[in-house]
Order: structure tokens, then C-alpha cells, then sequence
């Protein structure tokens, strides 16, 4: 009797069947892994590739950076958590940083310059971390010249060498011609209206202190201002916030007052500190304002919150007011509140265009040289840019990058 | 809140409303104020410069038996001695000298800064297509350039603002006087701000009429 073997067809859904169990068994293990981010069954990604380590350029050894291609499986939802940077400087690694998920880049700074190092990189997972190859031994230097430099280094040995000529231009007798200012043709009015009413002069220098080029620039301005009062006898009042600056202006207005031959008349109290603390000054100021009543106020250097306080109190006294300063956000105050403001660069000219001497004058015009040249190259600049946006012409592509290598600045 | 607190919230509100009866006029409560203030501060200061410049700059740095650099904070101390020279007129001269070295050293220094946030990084993005995008980015590209060329103009001393040179100018000073203006409104703004902090003190920390 034949036995009644089922056909082979009958076992296809049944083997299909448990083919399915693993896959369905597997999937639940990953979902469940997602759920929980607990780690169960788990294959090691790949690991990191072309793992790089080069001595940072133009520093003096204080960096090396690494940097390598990201595992294969450093993707969302991935396996791989994050790196690790190994670094050994004889045959063991010890680990230094440990990086986020995405990072193909490191700068190692805990080194000492001129010894060798390998570096190696671990792709960090759950189950444990897969490690690179090892780099070639690379040890951090010191570069003496930085070369991404070279673009600001000659501009500003043009610069520099436009000052000095027309220092040297200045010195031989040849007239230099510098245009009118306006707030500076009404220091003289000022000072005059002050001896005429037989009132005080108020010189306010800013709340910086002697490191900041505005208040060296207000200091400088003190000096020819200080001339004036010591030639028609004036009283001059100078509250300051910062101790050197009281020592400079000191020895500005005594100076002056040596130079106009009434060094008898000069007088240590003439300026005096107040206090750091900015609106303790104000408060000061304010008060020596509504009190002495000044006829003219000067508020030449950097300044802050303080402008419109000044310059609103010095308004309501009738006051000629003069101010200057380079401070973007406080110079619309002053513009507001004073007779005549000096707008930045004017606030650095005016030394030059007071004093008449050689020096700054040759300085000054030095200074425009550079102007000139950012005049020209915006223009150049821009026609290249849009000519070659309208796709006039290589040319064009290569005028406009070199425009912007030119004055683009890497450290 | 204990007495010390409350004593704090009074002082405070008397201060604020002593200084700010300075909007009235100039009176004596203002005055006590403003001593105070000054008194207070500058001691502040000086106990301030004392630990942090005398005693953890210098006193610290070269007492330091396994410091690197324990020669260097002696420089600063002789030019500060220097500065105290000013005491005796026989030898008052010498305090010029750290003066000199302040001053010489900040030119220094802050020469190259300037001039790389000043005036490369202004030109370089100042080099821009003006006629590129949409209506609003041509604008804005022609603003910028245009504004920079004409601002540069104006602050050129050596040539008269005359003619076409003047009439750029005088487009110069008038982006300078809208930047002014709008940064007046936005700094002004700002300021509000802190008056109503004055104020939410006032009113809620003080008289509590507010929570």
C-alpha cells in the first residue's frame, strides 16, 4: 500500500511560517530597543575611517587637530552614540575627550609642544565602541610667521607707509589740506562764550579707561582745549572715573598751562576722581552740572548708558554742548542733545586737526590713503560681483574672489 | 521677611526716589543720595582693585613656588610704584613713564584690531551684487554698499565736501543719521525696560500694590 505523503506544495505556508518566526522575533527585540534605548542584541557598526591627526597651523605648538571620516552607521536612529578621541604618546592610549554624535573634527590642546603623539578614534555605541586605525606619530610646532596674514600685512605696510610719507611730507614745510570740521570750529565759540559769561568749563573724558584709543583721542583734545583756558584764564572742571585717567589729564592741562607761561595758575584740583562706578559718576557729574552751572560741556571718549543722562542735564542748564565718541549705539544721544557732536573717525581727526602739527596732520592724511583704497575696492569689488553674477565672464568670477581673499582675514 | 530685609527694600526705595527726584530739581535729598552712592562705590572699587590686582595678580602670582610666570607681575608693580612717584616733586617725572607705556601699549595692541573689524571685515562684506535676488535683497545690497562708499565719503578729510564728492557726502551722513535713528529708537526701548524694572521694585517689592 502506497503511504499518502503530503505533496511538497502542502509545506510551503508552514515553512513560510517559520521562516517568519526569527524575523518576527527580531523585530520585536529592535522595537523594544527603541522603546527603552536598552541595549539587548546588538552587531558593532563599522568604525571611523581615514583618521587624520596634523599640528594646528600658525600657533606656537599648542594644538594638533584630528580629524577622520564618520562611521557608516553615524546616522539618525543609528547605532553609534557618539566618539571618543584616544591619544598616546608612548604605547598606551588614554582617552581625551569624548565627542557627540555627527563630530568629524577635534583639536586637542592638552600637549606638549615638540612631542610625538598618535591618535586614534573610537565610534562609541551601546554594546561598546569599535576603534580606528592608528595615526602616524605627529608631534605640535611652533610657525614664527603667519602666512593667512600676508593680505592684512600689506595693506597695512601701505597704510603705514602712506603716514610715514606724509609725515616726512609734513615736516619739510609742504602744506597739507585738511577740510573744516564742524564740531571743532565751535571749540573756540565755546570757550569764548564761557569767558564772556565768567562761567566754568565742564570736560568729561568718558568712563573708560586709558586703554581705550577714545579716551587717548578725548585726552589729546583736552590738551589744545586746556591752551585756551590757561590763555583767557577760565576755570576748567574735569570730574573722572578712572585714576590713570585723572594722572593723564593732570599732566595734559599742567603741560598746557606751562606752554601758555601761566604755570602758576595750574591747579591739581582742576581734575579730580570721582569713582569707578558708572552711575555714581553720573550722579557726580549731574550734580556738579546743576550746581556750578558749567557754560560749556565737554563729553569727548567712549561713553555708555551715561550719554543722554550727561547730555540731557547739560541741555537743561543751557550749556554749549561739544561731544564725541566712536560708540555706534550712543552717538545718536549725543547727535540728539548736543550743539555739535564729532561722529567716530571725526572724534580721532580732531587731535590732528587741532594741534596743526606735522606729525598728526601727515597721520591724518596717511589715514585717508587707506580710505581711498577701501573706496576703491568696494567699487571694483561690487562692479565685479554683479558683473559676475550676469555671467560677464571668468574674469570677473576671479576679480570678485580675489576682492574678497583680499580683505578677508583667517586667523 | 526679616528686618534686615525689610530694612534692605527701604533703603533701597529711599535711594531710588532720592535720585530720581533729581527730574524735579537739585535738593538736598538728591545730594545725600549721590554722596552716598559715590562714597560707597569708590570704597567698593578700591577694595575691589585691591584683591583683584594686588593680592590675586600680583601677591598670588609670585609667592606661587611652582609659578611660570612669577617674573612677569613685578613689571606691573614697578610701574605702579612708578605712577606713586607723582608724590614727590623732585621725582614726580617719573610717573610719565608708565603713562607712556599705557598709552603706547593700548595704540599697539588694539592697532591691528581695529583695523581688521573696522575696515576689512566692513569692506570685504560691503563687496556684494547689487542687482541680484529679489526687490528686497537689491535694496538691501545697494543700502549696504552704497551706504559704506558714501559713509567712507564723508568721514574723507583731505578734499572738500564739494560737487559730487559733497552729494556723496552728503548721502553719507544721511545713512549715518538713519542708522542713529534707528538704533535711538531701539536703545530707547531698552531703556524703558529698565524703568519699568524701577518701577515693578517700586510698586511690588516696596508698597506691594503690585504682585
Amino acid at each position: 500500500m502506497r503511504s499518502r505523503r503530503p505533496p511538497i506544495a502542502a509545506f510551503v505556508p508552514s515553512l513560510f511560517i517559520l521562516n517568519l518566526i526569527p524575523f518576527i522575533f527580531l523585530t520585536a527585540v529592535a522595537q523594544s530597543d527603541l522603546g527603552t534605548g536598552e541595549s539587548t542584541a546588538m552587531v558593532s557598526p563599522e568604525p571611523p575611517t581615514g583618521v587624520i591627526a596634523l599640528d594646528h597651523v600658525y600657533d606656537c605648538g599648542e594644538m594638533i587637530d584630528i580629524s577622520w571620516t564618520l562611521s557608516a552607521a553615524d546616522t539618525a536612529g543609528g547605532p553609534v552614540t557618539g566618539y571618543e578621541i584616544f591619544r598616546a604618546e608612548a604605547d598606551s592610549f588614554v582617552s581625551v575627550s569624548v565627542l557627540p554624535l555627527g563630530t568629524n573634527t577635534y583639536s586637542d590642546e592638552k600637549i606638549i609642544a615638540g612631542t610625538p603623539y598618535r591618535y586614534r578614534v573610537a565610534a562609541l555605541y551601546t554594546g561598546g565602541a569599535v576603534l580606528s586605525e592608528i595615526t602616524s606619530p605627529v608631534s605640535a610646532g611652533t610657525e614664527i610667521i603667519n602666512w593667512n596674514l600676508l593680505n592684512l600685512f600689506v595693506i597695512g605696510l601701505f597704510v603705514c607707509g602712506a603716514v610715514i610719507y606724509y609725515i616726512t611730507h609734513a615736516k619739510r614745510g609742504k602744506k597739507l589740506f585738511i577740510r573744516k570740521i564742524a564740531g571743532l570750529e565751535a571749540i573756540d565759540e565755546a570757550i569764548g562764550r564761557a569767558t564772556e559769561m565768567g562761567r566754568p568749563i565742564l570736560f568729561v573724558p568718558g568712563i573708560n579707561d586709558m586703554d581705550d584709543v577714545q579716551t587717548i583721542a578725548g585726552i589729546t583734545i583736552l590738551g589744545k582745549v586746556a591752551q585756551v583756558v590757561a590763555a583767557y584764564d577760565i576755570k576748567i572742571n574735569m570730574p573722572v572715573s578712572r585714576s590713570l585717567v585723572m594722572t593723564t589729564a593732570r599732566e595734559t592741562i599742567k603741560e598746557a598751562y606751562i606752554g601758555a607761561g601761566r604755570p602758576d595758575a595750574y591747579n591739581d584740583d582742576m581734575v579730580r576722581y570721582v569713582t569707578d562706578e558708572q552711575f555714581g559718576y553720573v550722579a557726580a557729574v549731574d550734580g556738579v552740572m546743576v550746581r556750578e552751572k558749567p557754560a560749556t560741556c565737554f563729553y569727548l571718549g567712549a561713553f555708555f548708558a551715561e550719554s543722554l543722562i550727561l547730555a540731557e542735564t547739560g541741555n537743561s542748564i543751557g550749556a554749549i554742548q561739544i561731544a564725541g565718541t566712536a560708540q555706534p549705539a550712543q552717538l545718536p544721544f549725543f547727535v540728539a542733545a548736543c550743539d555739535y557732536t564729532l561722529i567716530g573717525e571725526e572724534l580721532f581727526a580732531a587731535s590732528a586737526y587741532l594741534s596743526n602739527e606735522p606729525k598728526q596732520l601727515g597721520s591724518l592724511k596717511g589715514q585717508d590713503v587707506g580710505k581711498f583704497v577701501a573706496m576703491a575696492a568696494i567699487i571694483i569689488g561690487v562692479i565685479a560681483a554683479t558683473l559676475a553674477e550676469f555671467g560677464a565672464g571668468s574674469f570677473f568670477v576671479e576679480l570678485n574672489d580675489i576682492m574678497h581673499k583680499l580683505f578677508t582675514v583667517e586667523n | 521677611m526679616g528686618f534686615w530685609e525689610i530694612f534692605g527694600v527701604w533703603l533701597a526705595a529711599l535711594l531710588t526716589l532720592g535720585i530720581i527726584s533729581f527730574l524735579y530739581r537739585d535738593n538736598a535729598f538728591y545730594k545725600a543720595c549721590e554722596a552716598i552712592f559715590v562714597g560707597i562705590s569708590a570704597g567698593y572699587w578700591a577694595i575691589t582693585y585691591f584683591w583683584d590686582n594686588l593680592y590675586r595678580k600680583f601677591y598670588l602670582q609670585v609667592s606661587d613656588p611652582a609659578g611660570t610666570e612669577k617674573y612677569v607681575p613685578w613689571i606691573g608693580f614697578v610701574l605702579g610704584i612708578l605712577m606713586l612717584t607723582r608724590l614727590f616733586k623732585k621725582i614726580g617725572w617719573l610717573s610719565r613713564w608708565p603713562l607712556a607705556f599705557i598709552i603706547g601699549a593700548t595704540a599697539g595692541l588694539y592697532m591691528m584690531t581695529y583695523f581688521v573689524s573696522n575696515a576689512m571685515v566692513q569692506i570685504s562684506a560691503s563687496i556684494l551684487p547689487v542687482f541680484e535676488g529679489s526687490f528686497g535683497d537689491i535694496i538691501t545690497n545697494l543700502l549696504v554698499s552704497g551706504g559704506t562708499f558714501c559713509g567712507l565719503v564723508y568721514f574723507f578729510f583731505s578734499k572738500e565736501h564739494k560737487g559730487v564728492f559733497g552729494g556723496a557726502a552728503r548721502v553719507g551722513i544721511w545713512v549715518l543719521m538713519l542708522t542713529f535713528g534707528a538704533s535711538f529708537g531701539y536703545t530707547v526701548m531698552s531703556r524703558m525696560s529698565l524703568m519699568l524694572g524701577r518701577l515693578d521694585f517700586l510698586f511690588g517689592d516696596w508698597l506691594k500694590l503690585i504682585k
